[in-house]
Parts: C-alpha cells; structure tokens; sequence
C-alpha cells in the first residue's frame, strides 16, 4: 500500500514536472478569429476553415474558433485587419505569400512588418500547363514558340502569384508573353481547356479535373525536385512523372506558394509560440496529411525566426523583380 | 440523348433514403429561414453549414446543401415581395411587380405565383441538364471572355433597350451604378479604383449593402411617408386563395415558357441567375400584351424573372460540377466543399462518382419538390405578416436589415452605407429615377468591364473580336439591335406617322 501511494506521489510529481512550464505558457482566453484572405471557397479559405476543423476535432485549442472571409482587394482587406487588431492575440490571419508582395505593388494601407509570421505550413506547386491539342511536345518547345512570337497565358488575379512567375521566365528566357487576369485559378483553368489561352500556371488542384479529362496536359512542375505523389493520376502518368523545369532546361528553378499564418506585429514571443505549436499538432494529424495529399500540396512546416528570415529573403527578391517590370509602388 | 434515364432512376434511389428525404427537408427549412434574412442568404448559410458536412457521406452532404440553397432562394423571393428587400441578388426582378402587388392586397397571389413559377423554372432547369448533360459541357467550353462580354452586353440591353422611362435618367442610374462597381480592386491591372485611401473601401461596396438600402429602407421611409400603413390590410388570408392562383398558373404558359429557355440558356453560358431574372423580366415587359401594368403589379411582372432565376440556377449547377467554374458564390463555397470531400469537380466526375453526380441531380428533382411544397404552405403564414401594423412591423424590418448587412462582411462601416443608399433609394423613387439600371450594372458592371479588357487584352485592342466567330458574333449583333431597339422603334414610328400625315393631307386635298 505505501509503496503504491508513493507510485501516485511520484506520478503526481512526474505530471507537475511536466505541467509546470505549461501553465507559465500564453493561451487564448477568448474565441480565436481565423481572418481569411480570401473569398468564401478559395484555397486559403479551405486551408483555414481545415485548421479550424481539425483544432476542434482533435481540441487542440480551449477556446472556439471563428473564421471570417476578408478577401477584398486580393486579401489586402484581411491583412489591414491584422493591422488594426493591435495588440489583440486572437486574430490570426491566414494567407499565402500575398502578405509580402501585395504592399509591393499596391497601395495597401498596410506594411509586411505590421504583421508577425506564425507559421508556414505548407507549399503549393505552380505547373506549366497546355492544351492536349498544343503542339508543343515539352517545355522547351513551349519556350522557343514564346521567343518567336509573344503567346497569350492566362492567372489567376494581376500582379500576383501567376503574373509574376510569367514575368520570372520572361526574364530568365527571353520569351514573350501576353498575360491575361482571370478571376480565379479555376476560370484560368476552364480558359486552357478550352484552347483560349496557350498554356497557364494552374496549382495542381486547380487543373487536376482537366488534367484527369484529357483536357490539359503539364509541362514542367517548378520545382527543384520532381513531386513526390507518385499516384497515377492519368492512364499513364502521376505527379511525379512530370519533370521539373529546371531538367525542362527553364531556368525558374523554383516557384512555390507557402500557405502562412500571422498575427500582429505586437504579439509576444510567447503568443506566437503558442499558436505556432498548435499548428504543428495540426500538421501532425492524419486528416493535415490526407488534405496535402488530395490537393498535391508538398509539405513544409516553417516558424518562428527561420520563417522571418525566408520572408525577408523572398520579399527582396520580389523588390527587385517588380522594380525591373515597373509594378513597385510606395506605401 | 434519353442514355442518362437509367443513371437518373438509379439516382432516385440514391437520393430517396428515409436519411436524405429528411436531409432535404431540413435543408429546405433552414433554406427558407437565411433566404428571408436580408444578407445572410445562401452563400452566408451554405458557408456556416460546410464544416457540418465533413464528417458526412459527399452524396448527403451536397443534397443538404443544395436543398439549403433551393430554400434560401424561395425564402429570398419572400421578403422580395413583403418588403421590397431582396434577399438574393437573383431576387431583385422580382420587387419590382411582387412588392406592388402585396401593397395592392394581393401579397398570397404574389408569393404564389412567384414559387410556382420559381419551381417550374426549377424543374425545366434540371431536365435540361439531365438530358443534355454532356452536350452542354462541351458547348460552356466554346466560351471565353469575348463571348462572356456578349452575354453581359445582351442582358443589359434586353433590359435597358426594351425599358420604357426617361432614357437620360435610366443613363445616369446605370453609369452611377457602374461607378459603385468600380470601387475596390481592380482585376486587370491589379491595382485599387475610387477608395480614396480608405481601407474599408478595399472590398469594394457590397451588391447586397446596395439593395438591402436602396430597396428597403427607401421603401421604408416612403411607407412612412404615405402615413405608416401598409395597404395589405384588407387582404383576406385564406389557404384557399393559394389554390385558386395555382389554377389561374396556366394563363402564363407564354411567360413561363419564354422565362426558362432565358434561364437556361443564361445557366448554361453561363451568364447566372442575375442576368437571367433581370433579361427576363425586361423581354416580358417590353413584348407583353399588358407590358402598360409593369411595376404596377403584374402577376407576369413575378413569373417572368422567378421562372428564369430558378430555371437558371438549377442549370448552371451543370457548368459548376462539369467544368469546375463556380456561377455564384453560393457555387463557389460547394465547390470547395467538393474539394473538402475529396471529389474534383470536372469533365471526370460524371465518370467517377456517377453515383454522386447522379445522386445530386435526383435530389434536385426531389429537392425542388419538396421546396414548393413547404414554401406554398408558408404563404399564408408570411402574408400574415402583413397585416400586422405598420408600426410594429417597420423597426423590425429596419433591424432585420441592420443584421442582414453586418452579416455580409461583418464590417460596422456597412451600417453607415446601408443608411446612405437608403437615403440614395429614397431620393431615386422621389425624383423618379429608376433605380434597377443601377442595381443591374452593380452586379454585371464589373463582369462586363473584366470580359471586355481581357478581350481587349487578348485581340491586341481590335474590337473586331467581338465578332470573329459565329457564336459571339451572333450574341453581339442580337444585343446590338436590342440596344437600337427604341431607337428604331421611334424612327418606324415617325415614318408610319409622317406616312399617315401624308395620306390624310392627300384625303384632305382630294375633294377640291
């Protein structure tokens, strides 16, 4: 008998050890707002309102969660929102990495700075697709027709992600493009399969049902390793058939879209540390991984400094590129 | 053609489990209750269901939304016809005869013919699809952004063209319209339009702000105006007037007919449920043999734009599950709830999940069914409303509006707007300018402006691109000649006239 109380002491013991940080630790006192930079449906969306499942399924959080869609001027109005939320740590804000680049070419209203990264959770590819009846056969054929004469491609939104991956290969080719703004990936996506456009630079997801009809066939993936889904997806090929466009011989090595998470700039250490451990539960779970599978997202989990330091890096590259196509503005 | 019929009958088995009839009465149910909130309406109510549906099988999960979404459409025409307040975009047509006709008495005429036709409309939707299914795939394929722009430029000019008024005051209606849909960001260039530097302009002004001002609070103050009464007092209530409207329903065989093949067509190319109400209430009224009682009250007024709005809405589920291109934004959230539930939208999907895709077009069979049913039963419950005095009702409806508007985007700057289109709607009805021109360029106004540049961008600036090949070359020249129409309809008057002068001088003359 003694011996068995001194076994729930000292488990008692063990348990304060462990809990003993944990209490010291920051947590939420009140619902969490999840702000999404993007319209009702879009992939930000879906990447948030899936956190928010999964927090609640698996109760990785003791408070609720309430998720509001700001996706007015290119999700410009959801991070303003950030801004303004001040010293409040319970507005996280989901995006991509439309955070840095949108004060880069619009007048915003806000800065990148007034936002602190969270997390990184995961990367969407960017792909060269064409129609099944273009004549060309890979992506350097693609290339030397663009050189001869500008060819139209199609994206989602100006400015943004597409148009700038379409100004990238201009620039690292010499091949010449026409770009059209479409609303969404998706309207990019309906454009190609019906050979109004010659080629787009759809995410997986956004041109995997056209891809599946034999509508639209990739190119390249632009990547620095080929994908690993190695499914396949059409009769003959997978995700991971498609060569990268570097082995293409384009020299846009690599082009990704992180999915991000922010908080205000005035958040703590510790606040940001809380929320980035929950999103790394998250990332943990089974139905995290299904959700990257199904939309053919590569995994990547960055926070805290490491991330800081990506997004300077990204965003001085993107200065540069904007600065030579003409786009910068000043907030 | 009639190969789909065995997959459709194996779709009713699907779709007519005790489990999914009960799904769809309950989705009906809460349909109808967001659908008669102002602004909360089918997206809003499609979104706060979504995460419900994770844990669900993909076919019960699209039969509770879209019979949520059928519901909230009915439950849009409601307060469309009571008081003047559309609920949907796709439900503004819809005040401009309904709303008079409840203030004339006839709110149980009103609402019943305006859910007969929404369900016959409904029902023509869905066996288009069911029958032409892939047909229609290929042809939403032909269409790029010049073709786009034709459609747009066709449904204003069938409206605009063929409307009678002012011709200066329906031009400065619909350019201030135009403006307001302006405001926020641009998506050719990328950069903001009129927001002056204020965040709260960032996402542009909200359609529904717009209506839910414009419409009823305006309507609301010119209520107050006429001495705080609604003229529906005397209306009788009685379930039985319901039956005796439904007999009276074949009169508009003409109207329902013209209305769906509007509906469906602008479903399909897809031009959506807003163009398609407000083209076919404009060709109704303009080639109507009692086109004089427009907005008076003309039971035609509602079936003409609930046939095509509902014909229209059933129809462009087509593009959305065959394509993968979201016609509302209410499609836009079931979309990412087909990606949620591991299913890709696009041409393989009647090929991989026939049970699914077949599954949901019974279940719309039998959702709009059942929509009718509930909703007719509704009506002498909501006319009621009615007859409850002015003064209690009116605070409630301002506050219902109040509600509806935070719900759009949860921003307390709409409130301010809200008041202020009020005050523009208001002013509109007082100095008789036409307030639909403008409310049809808010919601086409920027369509039309992003298909025209992007095929500006894509001819290298000819406009010859509107009419290089048959199919937008086709839809511009029709549009072009609506454009023209009063025009020359004024022209043809005047030589008929002169014409007639003449003989009657020659008449005159002839004796001497």
């Amino acid at each position: 008998m003694p011996a068995f109380a001194a076994k729930i002491a000292l488990g008692l013991l063990a348990t304060a050890a462990v809990v003993a940080p944990a209490a010291a630790e920051w947590k939420p006192v009140k619902p969490v707002e999840f702000v999404v930079a993007s319209g009702a449906g879009g992939g930000t969306d879906q990447f948030a309102r899936l956190i928010q499942s999964i927090i609640q399924k698996h109760e990785l959080m003791p408070v609720n969660m309430i998720v509001t869609n700001k996706g007015g001027g290119a999700g410009t109005e959801a991070f303003v929102y950030g801004k303004l939320a001040g010293a409040d740590p319970h507005k996280l804000v989901f995006g991509t990495n439309n955070e840095w680049l949108l004060p880069l070419v619009t007048k915003s209203g806000y800065q990148p700075d007034d936002l602190r990264p969270v997390a990184a959770m995961a990367v969407d590819e960017f792909l060269l697709w064409t129609h099944k009846d273009a004549p060309y056969k890979d992506a350097a054929a693609f290339v030397a027709a663009a050189k001869e004469k500008p060819l139209q491609v199609g994206g989602s939104q100006s400015k943004d992600t597409d148009q700038i991956l379409s100004k990238k290969i201009e620039y690292a080719t010499d091949a010449k493009f026409t770009y059209i703004p479409f609303k969404s990936g998706g309207e990019a996506a309906t454009q190609l399969a019906g050979a109004h456009i010659e080629a787009n630079f759809n995410n997986p997801q956004e041109n995997v049902g056209q891809w599946k009809g034999g509508q639209v066939r990739p190119l390249c993936v632009f990547s620095p390793q080929r994908m690993s889904y190695d499914q396949k997806v059409t009769a003959d090929m997978s995700w991971a058939d498609i060569p990268t466009c570097k082995e293409a011989g384009i020299t846009v090595e690599q082009y990704q879209m992180p999915r991000t998470v922010w908080l205000n700039a005035k958040a703590t250490d510790e606040q940001a540390a809380y929320y980035a451990g929950v999103m790394a539960k998250v990332r943990e779970t089974q139905e995290w991984k299904e959700w990257l599978a199904r939309t053919s997202q590569t995994d990547r989990f960055v926070t805290g400094q490491a991330f800081a330091d990506q997004v300077k890096k990204e965003q001085a590259e993107a200065r540069t590129l904007f600065e030579k196509a003409g786009w910068l503005v000043t907030n | 053609m009639f190969d789909n019929v065995p997959l459709l009958l194996h779709g009713f088995e699907i779709a007519l489990s005790w489990h999914h009839v009960a799904l769809m009465i309950g989705g009906v149910l809460l349909g109808i209750l967001v659908g008669v909130l102002p602004g909360l309406g089918a997206p809003n109510g499609v979104t706060l269901l979504l995460p419900l549906t994770f844990s669900m099988d993909p076919v019960s999960a699209i039969i509770l939304l879209t019979s949520m979404y059928w519901g909230a459409l009915f439950g849009g025409s409601t307060t469309s016809i009571l008081f003047n307040i559309p609920g949907e975009p796709s439900s503004v047509a819809t005040t401009f005869d309904g709303h008079p006709m409840a203030k004339n008495g006839q709110a149980t005429e009103a609402l019943t013919y305006a859910f007969m036709s929404a369900g016959f409309g409904a029902m023509v939707g869905v066996i288009v699809i069911t029958l032409l299914s892939s047909a229609v795939a290929d042809f939403a394929l032909k269409f790029s952004s010049p073709e786009f722009f034709a459609v747009y430029l066709l449904a204003f000019a069938s409206f605009v063209g063929l409307g009678g008024g002012n011709p200066f005051k329906t031009i400065v209606s619909l350019t201030l319209g135009l403006a307001f849909a302006t405001v926020g960001q641009d998506t050719i260039s990328g950069s903001l339009r009129l927001t002056f530097g204020f965040d709260e302009l960032l996402r542009g002004i909200s359609f529904l702000v717009a209506v839910i001002g414009l419409f009823g609070l305006g309507e609301l103050v010119l209520t107050m105006e006429e001495g705080l009464r609604f003229n529906a007092v005397a209306s009788r209530i009685s379930p039985k007037k319901v039956f005796q409207t439904i007999a009276k329903m074949p009169r508009y065989w003409f109207a329902l007919l013209r209305g769906s093949l509007i509906g469906v067509w602008m479903g399909v190319t897809p031009g959506g449920p807003t163009a398609a109400s407000f083209m076919s209430y404009g060709v109704a009224r303009r080639f109507s043999r009692r086109s004089a009682n427009f907005g008076k009250g003309e039971p035609e007024g509602v079936v003409a734009p609930e046939t095509a709005d509902h014909a229209a809405g059933s129809s462009a589920m087509l593009p959305m599950l065959a394509l993968g291109i979201p016609g509302s934004a209410t499609a836009a959230v079931m979309l990412g709830g087909l990606m949620i539930w591991g299913l890709t939208p696009g041409p393989t999907l009647f090929v991989e999940r026939p049970d699914f895709v077949w599954g949901l077009i019974a279940s719309m069979y039998l959702g709009n069914v059942v929509a009718v049913v509930l909703v007719l039963a509704t009506v002498p419950l909501f006319a009621a409303i009615l007859r409850i005095p002015f003064a209690v009702v009116a605070p409630l409806i301002v506050s219902v509006c109040f509600i509806g508007v935070w719900t759009v985007a949860s921003a307390e700057f709409d409130l301010w707007l809200v008041l202020a289109f009020g005050v523009i709607g208001y002013l509109f009805k007082k100095l008789e300018y036409p307030i639909a021109p403008l409310v049809l360029a808010m919601v086409l106004g920027d369509k039309a402006e992003d298909a025209f540049r992007q095929s500006m961008l894509m001819s290298g600036g000819s406009l010859g691109v509107f009419f290089s090949n048959p199919l937008a070359g086709t839809l511009t020249a029709i549009a072009l000649i609506l454009l023209a129409w009063p025009i020359v309809a004024m022209i043809l008057g005047r030589r008929r006239a002169s014409a007639a002068a003449v003989a009657a001088a020659h008449v005159e003359r002839s004796p001497s």
